[in-house]
């Protein structure tokens, strides 16, 4: 799953100043061409900057992410769940190793990327801050959340950096597994018993607001990312995201005999977009810089395991060490 | 053949593998390298599904249904080891456990692939393939670490004494023990033991560690027999908590 809504810093014309103009040119060129740019080609540094961040955040949600439907793996019940929830979580894991690769390809390594997630420096998805109080939520995750990872994830794979968008592309193949588990997972309780029923409807609930900011600030707060949008960095603005998943996911809801919180969403026929109650940004921007419910505990869990794992990373590097070649 | 020395032995075998499973896959998101997370991941699902596969047959011998004896059971209902219910603890320690179950239970795979039981011997030559991987990968871990900084090695050094009497735990006897050799089901405990102290040793030999005298070490038995350390219950009552919201739901 991703963590949707990048948060990108404002360019200014003066950060391309120092670029050499016709390298600049050569290079805009080839993303107009729809050439894919390689890690050895030239690029302009605010590229790999903002490259870097959104890789980085990417990858730092995926890790992240993996913690509040982690907790469920002990608890699902029975062999089918428990089985398609583990191989679930240890996708996402697999997903963070494949992207701090691709954001190593610019220059910065993992060790220092985990070090700025758990110093705070780095950001991730803001959803991952909320909590999974019952297994109901962790169904609502690996479902909406899911989906509207792909929603974002399938347009950031058109974007011009070729080892994201390569990266991407596996991803996005296995999230859609994902979207029919957590699907699955939901009918199940929204068909059930009443009890299944009420446990479901609660976690839509609380889960909601969190979706809805999902894909970022509306594109009426955000900051100026021409540039972005021209080097196909950013592919698609934040509430293109959030009409497309609201498109594709309400009726699906509805459909269950779910409601959704919000007395305003309804599809505008004449306009085709959908209006509902503006999320909460102050709150968004509240728990993304450290406030929300869950942070300072995703953080603490994140920095223990580094913590413990590091005797086992400086045995590794230890050139005494002996390379042992597997048998098979 | 005495069915009921069958059932206790895919006991045995399917319990040991589902408590396992739910140690490794504890794993997830707190590895010391994200390779590992993935790796103990693998494992897990690995372990639950031959769980899975050994419930299977016993429901076929009249037992209930698969998620029924997987998770309403009580503590002194299982018939796992106590080495695999014990908590993860430090990398080191669940990469010691890791070690010396996996290469015991390949093992067990490799002589019931050839079990005159053929329902075991099916299945057993289908997972061993799998185990084989497991071994693989415990063995090259102790191998890299074993032979790496001071640390690590007085680390794995630590979790090796501390793991030694639950792994001679689990060669544990049957009370059907005789019949299940002289049946041909496989070669009994004190064969797999036997093989086990083998390999382990060959492993052990390439590194900085020490396999102390096994036989000045007392054995923690019990577990075959339904005796468990306090750490069995809670993990069962967690696999359980959501069964419990409502027993009549399907998940």
């Amino acid at each position: 799953m991703y963590g949707g809504g990048n948060v990108f810093e404002a360019t200014k014309f003066d950060d391309l100043q120092t670029e050499d103009p016709a390298k600049l040119a050569e290079f805009e060129a080839r993303i107009a061409r729809g050439e894919k740019i390689e890690p050895t080609d030239w690029m302009p540094e605010l590229y790999r900057k903002q490259l870097i961040r959104m890789i980085e955040q990417h990858a730092h949600s995926e890790i992240i992410g993996a913690l509040p439907e982690g907790t469920w793996i002990t608890r699902a019940p029975g062999f089918r769940r428990k089985m398609a929830q583990m191989a679930k979580v240890q996708d996402e894991v697999g997903h963070a190793q494949l992207l701090y690769s691709a954001a190593e390809t610019l220059g910065k390594s993992r060790e220092q990327m985990l070090t700025d997630l758990i110093n705070g420096k780095s950001k991730y998805s803001n959803v991952f801050n909320y909590p999974a109080f019952t297994w109901a939520d962790s169904n609502i995750i690996s479902w909406l959340i899911d989906a509207g990872a792909i929603v974002n994830q399938m347009a950031n794979a058109k974007g011009s950096y070729g080892p994201y968008s390569r990266a991407l592309e596996r991803i996005c193949a296995e999230e859609a597994f994902h979207l029919k588990y957590g699907h699955d997972a939901v009918v199940h309780m929204a068909t059930g018993t009443p009890k299944q029923r009420e446990m479901i409807q609660a976690a839509l609930n609380r889960w909601w607001p969190p979706i809805m900011t999902f894909f970022g600030p509306s594109d009426k707060m955000s900051t100026h990312t021409e540039t972005l949008v021209r080097w196909k960095v950013k592919m698609a603005t934040n509430d293109e995201c959030r009409q497309q998943f609201l498109d594709m996911y309400v009726p699906k809801i509805w459909e269950l005999g779910l409601t959704v919180p919000d007395p305003n969403l309804k599809k505008n026929m004449e306009t085709g977009q959908w209006e509902y109650t503006e999320p909460d940004w102050d709150e968004f921007k509240r728990v993304i810089n450290g406030d929300g419910p869950c942070n300072a505990e995703r953080l603490a869990v994140r920095r223990t395991a580094e913590e413990r794992g590091a005797w086992v990373r400086r045995a590794l590097l230890n050139p005494k060490a002996k390379y042992v070649k597997p048998l098979a | 053949m005495n069915e009921q020395a069958i059932k206790d032995l895919l006991y045995k075998l399917a319990d040991d593998q589902l408590i396992l499973g739910h140690r490794n896959s504890e794993w997830t998101g707190f590895g010391p390298i994200l390779e590992e997370d993935i790796a103990f991941s693998s494992m897990a699902q690995d372990k639950i599904g031959h769980s899975l596969a050994f419930y299977t047959l016993l429901q076929e011998l009249g037992e209930a249904e698969p998620d029924t004896v997987a998770f309403t059971r009580n503590a002194n209902q299982f018939h796992n080891s106590q080495l695999v219910e014990l908590p993860n603890g430090e990398y080191d320690f669940s990469l010691i456990r890791h070690f010396l179950y996996d290469n015991a239970e390949i093992i067990r795979f490799e002589m019931l692939s050839q079990s005159s039981y053929e329902p075991i011997a099916k299945v057993a030559t289908k997972l061993k393939g799998e185990v084989k991987y497991h071994v693989l990968h415990a063995n090259t871990w102790i191998k890299n670490l074993g032979t790496s900084t001071e640390e690590a090695i007085l680390r794995l050094q630590s979790s090796l004494n501390e793991a030694l009497p639950y792994a001679l735990g689990m060669f544990e006897k049957s009370k059907f023990e005789q019949e299940l050799i002289d049946a041909g089901v496989y070669a009994g405990e004190e064969a797999v033991k036997a093989e086990w102290l083998k390999r382990i040793t060959a492993v052990i030999e390439k590194t900085d560690l020490k396999l102390p005298d096994l036989e000045s070490i007392k054995p923690k038995f019990g577990g075959r027999y339904g005796e468990h350390t306090e750490h069995l219950q809670p993990l069962l009552d967690e696999m359980a908590e959501v069964f419990k919201i409502d027993p009549t739901a399907e998940w």
